[in-house]
């Protein structure tokens, strides 16, 4: 076994993911990308829009995630979620839904400077997918 | 005593609500299925982030500072509620049960002198709320057009909340669901969303000291609005599930007793047939012996 550790995804209706056999992960959390591997310390952070890398013995998977909470603590990663789409899965046709929901999202009137900046973040990372 | 034909009608009427009250348990079966499926997956995501919170909140070193999501805005004067019933009846006491449970806590909260303001979530419990409670109701949302509940109608749910504490225009609030517990128990609960309840954080946990990134009271501000949706999607998951059992039980007591009833009835109908038969015996008898 040795540098291996669990990692849970769980959305609000169920829990979307898990697997134990993870070597690294990489998600983007709020302040930048942050790399995960075993035996990491104990943190609480959120996610900001991105993309989730998860790489086991078995291959490597990607998540495209809006918002959510990671929790690292004893080698068990949670990730917390409402909006979470596996990119293997997601169609063409899918991202442009997502995007157009992001534009509209950003060019409202009166929307404070974090929610357009993550709705921007939203278009750039569904843009670079195609 | 009433005519063969008045009680041959009677039965077949009986009959026939049995048939609606069988298909109708038969459905709310298959739907409890499913609804308590999704009640039971919901259940770590709610819990994980209950969880946090309280670790968060257990290593904010300023209380003073703490969002007021949390700690609350100090006073404790108008109390909103939030009561969460189904959008159709025909499910035995599953309403009754919540509105019951509201309406002790609404007397108790008049009787401190604190103010009222209730917010209906789903259409039966307003219908039984207007009646006394007419000029306390702020707000009703009815997701009629949602077929199961969706994490979508829950944080709409959660923002009015959220605008309305902003505003000020309350300082604690509490929902009212059903818990479900298994298909005929289901426990009506009272949950105070705001502020939070962390009286119940155990000391082994802070030993695990997280890094936070960012600051703790920023993951706090932006985790709590996040959690009072995700309680009430909760709320509204366990809800979904009660009201399929309440109403599957519910169903199947109807059905029983129409099937109580026809036998009833058809004990009578046979009597009553028996008699006329024997009556008119008599008649074509004591007419023979009487030419």
């Amino acid at each position: 076994m040795g540098e291996e550790f669990k990692i849970e995804i769980i959305n609000p209706e169920k829990s979307f993911f898990s697997k134990d056999n993870i070597i690294e992960v990489v998600i983007p959390a709020f302040e930048g990308e942050m790399g995960i591997l075993k035996d990491h310390i104990s943190i609480i952070s959120f996610l900001r829009p991105g993309i989730i890398t998860i790489y086991s013995k078995s291959g490597e998977e990607k998540f495209y995630v809006e918002d959510g909470i990671v929790e690292f603590t004893n080698n068990n990663l949670s990730i917390l979620t409402s909006s979470i789409f596996n990119l293997d899965d997601m169609e063409k046709q899918k991202v442009q839904d997502l995007i157009k929901v992001a534009e509209e999202e950003s060019s409202k009137p009166g929307i404070s400077d974090q929610l357009k900046y993550l709705s921007e973040k939203k278009i750039e990372v569904l843009r670079n997918l195609n | 005593m009433a005519s063969l034909d008045d009680l041959k009608k009677r039965i077949t009427s009986v009959k026939s609500t049995q048939k609606i009250t069988k298909a109708m348990k038969m459905v709310a079966a298959a739907k409890l299925k499913r609804a308590q499926e999704s009640a039971e997956k919901g259940r770590p995501y709610s819990q994980k982030m209950n969880d946090i919170i309280l670790n968060l909140s257990s290593s904010i070193s300023n209380k003073d500072n703490a969002p007021k999501l949390l700690s609350g805005n100090g006073k404790e004067k108008v109390h909103l509620c939030v009561v969460i019933t189904s959008d159709r009846g025909l499910c035995g006491g599953f309403n009754s049960n919540i509105i019951k449970k509201a309406k002790s806590y609404f007397s108790k909260i008049i009787s401190e002198n604190k103010e009222l303001k209730i917010i209906t979530v789903g259409s039966k419990g307003h219908d039984q709320l207007k009646r006394i409670y007419v000029d306390k109701i702020i707000e009703n949302i009815s997701f009629k057009n949602s077929k199961n509940a969706n994490y979508f109608d829950a944080e709409k749910v959660g923002k009015t909340i959220i605008e309305r504490f902003e505003k000020e225009e309350f300082d604690i609030c509490t929902i009212f669901y059903n818990q479900f517990k298994n298909v005929i128990t289901q426990l009506p609960q009272a949950q105070q969303i705001i502020p939070l309840n962390t009286e119940n954080v155990n000391d082994s946990e802070s030993e695990n000291s997280y890094d936070f990134e960012p600051e703790e009271d920023e993951i706090l501000g932006n985790l709590l609005p996040k959690n009072i949706s995700t309680q009430i999607f909760k709320a509204m998951l366990e809800n979904s599930a009660s009201e399929q059992g309440a109403r599957m039980s519910a169903m199947d007591n109807a059905t029983r007793n129409a099937g109580e009833m026809v036998d009833k009835l058809t004990i009578e109908y046979n009597r009553s047939r028996q008699a006329a038969i024997t009556k008119e015996l008599i008649e074509i008898i004591s007419g023979a012996e009487s030419l």
